[in-house]
């Protein structure tokens, strides 16, 4: 057969290599007359029809997927929300779509798969440096189902009658959403408590912790985008209710903001993808960090170091007796396939940037927040930033007139930002879009 | 085959890490001037605090690298890796079939590369392709709706069960609290039915491996909310009572849960839908072919059928007017991630789908069961088990499988899935896929045969050929060290 052909043909997998002849010999060592000899499906529920999916070749695909992505509006993007981009170096791309690391598997085979287990290793040990807990897992699928398994791991080391993890009344909605189906199948209820001017209301959460907390989460940068002015004290007040202090945060903030574990948190959750992937329409990953009483209670896989026969240090999976494939249903999660990938990628992103380079991009999103904030807020009839905090790359901007209009007329001019009611926008900055900012505030105005 | 892998290092380790090439710590409180070449912002950069030190942590230690020296780590720890790329890797119930370089390029579009709280007219183009997908995977499992939410196949059991779950409230149905597995299920089914607060019923393989339909009915009653079923079953063999199987769990008022993860056998040759089944999730990391990138991430769909579709999560994709636009289904569960899922995943496995179309399709699942089948045939190994499909359960018999498997890494192979189903003694789970060569397929029996060959002694001293010899597991978990903190803690 002729490598040229084989190609562009139209029938059969492009993927499967086999010639007629081999096909023929194959068949012949199995002892059977054709393929469909060996499928022991009832004909009741064979499928003898076409599926109607056209093939196409690969030329022409990736001109049609082009042409139909090229759909999406050129905007430029202030958004953020859970969901945040930054630039991320070329070398970034590169090394992780190495195949060697794109195309293998979970490492069930240590041995053979050190790199990956290695660079996950290392992964953690970026996670352990920047919460200062002592023990971080390889991957959750993203900030919002991190949040479940806190809560879930909360449950399980805190029982209390009428057991409560009380959140912020101002969250994400669809972390909300996440958190109430990863606590339905549990004892847990959901409550919440106020905010005041964009940080955590302490006297109100310290009346509504009570014997039945189990777990407090707060967030720090805020889905609003405030710095939270009072960790150490609502770490307080989890511990005086034996409840765990759950914090949520990024890998960039993470760079910046107090740490965690200097403010009493026992679980660290959040986006680590804000580092290592750029816009992914909402695909994340999801920081797990916590102190080393709860390590047996961890989700998700953990890497850790040993030796080999040689007496030389090597990395392997460990502790798997928390996971789903060794303790079924009473595992901790039932996470088996993760986003190692993407942590492979936040770990050379970080590495790349080095303790200088992260500290700077971090300083670089208060200060960009706190300058577009002031521009937008000298507008007539718009106030920014809204709450009277410090803010890490996102506020909220109120205007008088009706803010769905005014998104409207922003995106006819090329810009995207986040609608949070009828008077409140968001807006969103980064190293990414901070060239735009003064084109952006250009487009307000004459929004307005 | 011979294959002797990279092994970069000293006598105390392998390649480095990267705390242990260069590391250093910034004052972020009262920060000095510094020169990091990678550093987000340049010339004249503002190195104090931009806010109160009260807000800020004190220090920062951290590695950072010149961007040539990462290269070289990553190169490095690249080359001291197995993939799909660099060999068979049979592992049974993963489906590593081969990852075609095109759809990367097709996910890494720019234009693909969006927000997801944009409006849906300036994501016209995302929306078209989520919908068309969800379309593609509606055809090949025989169901009337599919979500795209799901970020893994567990997830996609999360999300399946969940609407089962809500689909018997709605029915006035609450007092359903158990959802039966068989034995040989994949973990994630017990652990997924128990996460939705499911107890779960195990039910006992029948002696030719399948679901024993006498031990099926004693397990359903009034309290079953569903059964999970995974076809091919965990060794391979088809479970040729389906049709009974659907009518006992729908007798009972259950709902019948596919696990998708052994589809690869079925593609356009059988569909869960017309077998019974009311909801799956599919695979798309398995069966089409997006990389699984070291363990993640993958994609995990759930398709339903036409009663349980506005159970979905929220948002779902329509189209009206030949616009796209995002809704919430009806009665929908909620979310099962932040946002939509695995994009990047999705894109690839849209394209890979495309790009095989009907016959493609129908050609991957035949040729991967005439891999399976004759690699089978082509090694001397007991398998219990048949007929067997895409995969099949060898038995090691009286060796010990996970030494068998060391012994394979030496032959140039990454060995089966080993010691599960425990069905099956020492069980090799052996699934080759369709992507494996007549050749490949020759090496790789050789290396099962020679490897059962081998002393005892050598078994028990492989792998040799690693980068890292048999690695202390039992010492990882009693002395667990899960950080380079934890490494220099110990000095």
């Amino acid at each position: 057969m002729t490598n040229t052909s084989r190609h562009e043909r139209d029938e059969g997998s492009p993927y499967a290599p086999h010639t007629p002849e081999e096909i023929d010999e194959m068949l012949a060592a199995v002892g059977v007359e054709s393929e469909a000899d060996l499928f022991d499906v009832p004909a009741a529920v064979r499928f003898d029809d076409d599926l109607g999916i056209e093939s196409r070749g690969e030329r022409e695909l990736r001109a049609e997927l082009s042409k139909t992505l090229a759909k999406n509006a050129d905007l430029t993007e202030f958004l953020g929300r859970d969901h945040h981009t930054h630039y991320v170096p070329s070398v970034v791309d590169d090394l992780s779509r190495r195949s060697e690391f794109l195309t293998s598997y979970t490492q069930y085979q240590p041995e053979i798969t050190q790199g990956f287990l290695q660079a996950l290793f290392e992964y953690q040990s970026l996670l352990v440096e920047l919460t200062g807990l002592p023990v971080a897992n390889c991957s959750m699928y993203d900030a919002a189902t991190s949040l479940g398994e806190a809560a879930r791991l909360a449950g399980r080391v805190r029982q209390a009658s009428g057991s409560t993890v009380l959140i912020p009344e101002i969250l994400h909605e669809n972390k909300r959403a996440v958190l109430e189906n990863y606590v339905d199948g549990t004892e847990l209820e959901i409550g919440t408590y106020p905010m005041d001017d964009g940080n955590v209301a302490l006297d109100a959460l310290t009346q509504r912790v009570g014997d039945e907390t189990v777990m407090v989460y707060a967030e720090n940068p805020t889905v609003r985008g405030t710095i939270e002015e009072r960790l150490t004290e609502i770490g307080e007040v989890a511990r005086e209710a034996d409840a765990l202090f759950c914090l949520g945060t990024d890998a960039v903030a993470l760079g910046l903001l107090e740490e965690p574990a200097s403010v009493g948190a026992d679980v660290v959750v959040g986006e680590a993808d804000a580092l290592g992937l750029p816009t992914a329409y909402g695909m994340g990953l999801g920081i797990f960090a916590t102190r080393e009483t709860f390590l047996r209670q961890v989700p998700g896989r953990l890497v850790g170091a040993s030796e080999d026969s040689a007496g030389k240090r090597a990395y392997t999976l460990t502790l798997q007796t928390r996971e789903q494939h060794i303790r079924k249903e009473r595992a901790t999660s039932n996470i088996c396939t993760n986003q190692a990938w993407v942590a492979l990628r936040t770990a050379m992103h970080i590495a790349y940037l080095g303790p200088d380079g992260l500290v700077d991009l971090a300083s670089q999103c208060v200060r960009e927040a706190e300058s577009l904030a002031e521009s937008l807020g000298s507008l007539r009839g718009v106030k920014a930033p809204v709450h009277d905090r410090h803010h890490f790359r996102e506020f909220l901007v109120r205007t008088d007139q009706p803010s769905p209009a005014i998104a409207r007329d922003l995106e006819t001019n090329g810009f995207a930002v986040h609608v949070v009611d009828d008077h409140l926008l968001q807006v969103c900055v980064t190293d990414v879009n901070a060239a735009e900012t003064d084109a952006l505030v250009e487009a307000f105005e004459e929004a307005l | 085959m011979n294959h002797d892998q990279a092994r970069y290092g000293d006598d105390d380790r392998y390649e480095p890490l990267l705390s242990e090439k260069d590391t250093t710590s910034v004052d972020v409180v009262g920060r000095s001037p510094t020169s990091n070449q990678n550093s987000s912002s340049s010339g004249d950069v503002d190195e104090t605090s931009p806010l109160p030190d009260d807000l800020t942590r004190d220090s920062l230690e951290l590695p950072g690298l010149s961007e040539p020296e990462l290269a070289r780590h990553y190169t490095r720890l690249s080359q001291m890796n197995w993939s799909v790329e660099s060999g068979p890797y049979p592992l049974g119930s993963c489906t590593m079939k081969y990852n075609p370089s095109f759809t990367e390029d097709v996910a890494a579009d720019p234009n693909g590369a969006v927000h997801p709280d944009r409006s849906d007219g300036t994501i016209q183009g995302t929306l078209e392709l989520l919908y068309d997908l969800e379309d593609y995977l509606a055809r090949i499992g025989g169901m009337d709706a599919v979500t795209l939410q799901p970020p893994a196949g567990a997830a996609g059991e999360f999300t399946g069960i969940l609407v089962a779950k809500a689909y018997h409230e709605t029915n006035d149905d609450e007092e359903r609290s158990e959802v039966i597995v068989p034995a040989s299920a994949h973990g994630t089914n017990f652990a997924s039915a128990a996460m939705a607060g499911y107890d779960v019923v195990e039910l006992p393989s029948g002696e030719d491996g399948r679901v024993d339909l006498a031990a099926l009915e004693a397990a359903v009653s009034e309290e079953t909310a569903a059964l999970m079923l995974t076809n091919p079953n965990t060794v391979g063999v088809f479970e040729r009572d389906i049709e009974e199987i659907a009518d006992i769990v729908h007798d009972a008022g259950g709902l019948l849960y596919y696990d998708g993860a052994n589809l690869n056998a079925l593609l356009g040759q059988a569909r869960p839908g017309d077998m019974g089944f009311d909801v799956m999730h599919y695979n798309v990391h398995k069966t089409f072919a997006t990389p699984h990138g070291g363990g993640g991430p993958g994609a995990g769909p759930v398709g339903v059928t036409e009663e349980l579709a506005a159970f979905l999560p929220s948002p779902q994709v329509r189209k009206h007017d030949g616009h796209y636009e995002l809704y919430e289904p009806e009665r929908s569960i909620g979310k099962v991630h932040g946002y939509q899922g695995n994009w990047l995943v999705l894109v690839k496995a849209f394209a890979y789908i495309a790009r095989l179309g009907d016959s493609g399709l129908k050609d991957a699942a035949a040729k991967a069961v005439l891999n399976a089948n004759y690699l089978a045939s082509q090694i001397d190994y007991e398998i219990p088990y048949g007929p067997f499909h895409h995969e099949f359960a060898a038995t090691a018999g009286e060796r010990d499988a996970a030494d068998v498997a060391k012994r394979m890494l030496d032959y140039g192979v990454h060995p089966p899935t080993t010691k599960w189903p425990e069905l099956v003694p020492e069980a090799m789970l052996t699934e080759p896929t369709e992507a494996e060569s007549l050749d490949s397929l020759d090496d790789l029996a050789a290396a099962f045969d020679s490897a059962m060959g081998d002393s005892d002694a050598d078994l028990e001293s492989a792998p040799s050929k690693t980068t890292a010899g048999r690695i202390d597991q039992a010492g990882a978990a009693r002395n667990p060290r899960l950080s380079w903190r934890a490494l220099s803690e110990e000095k």
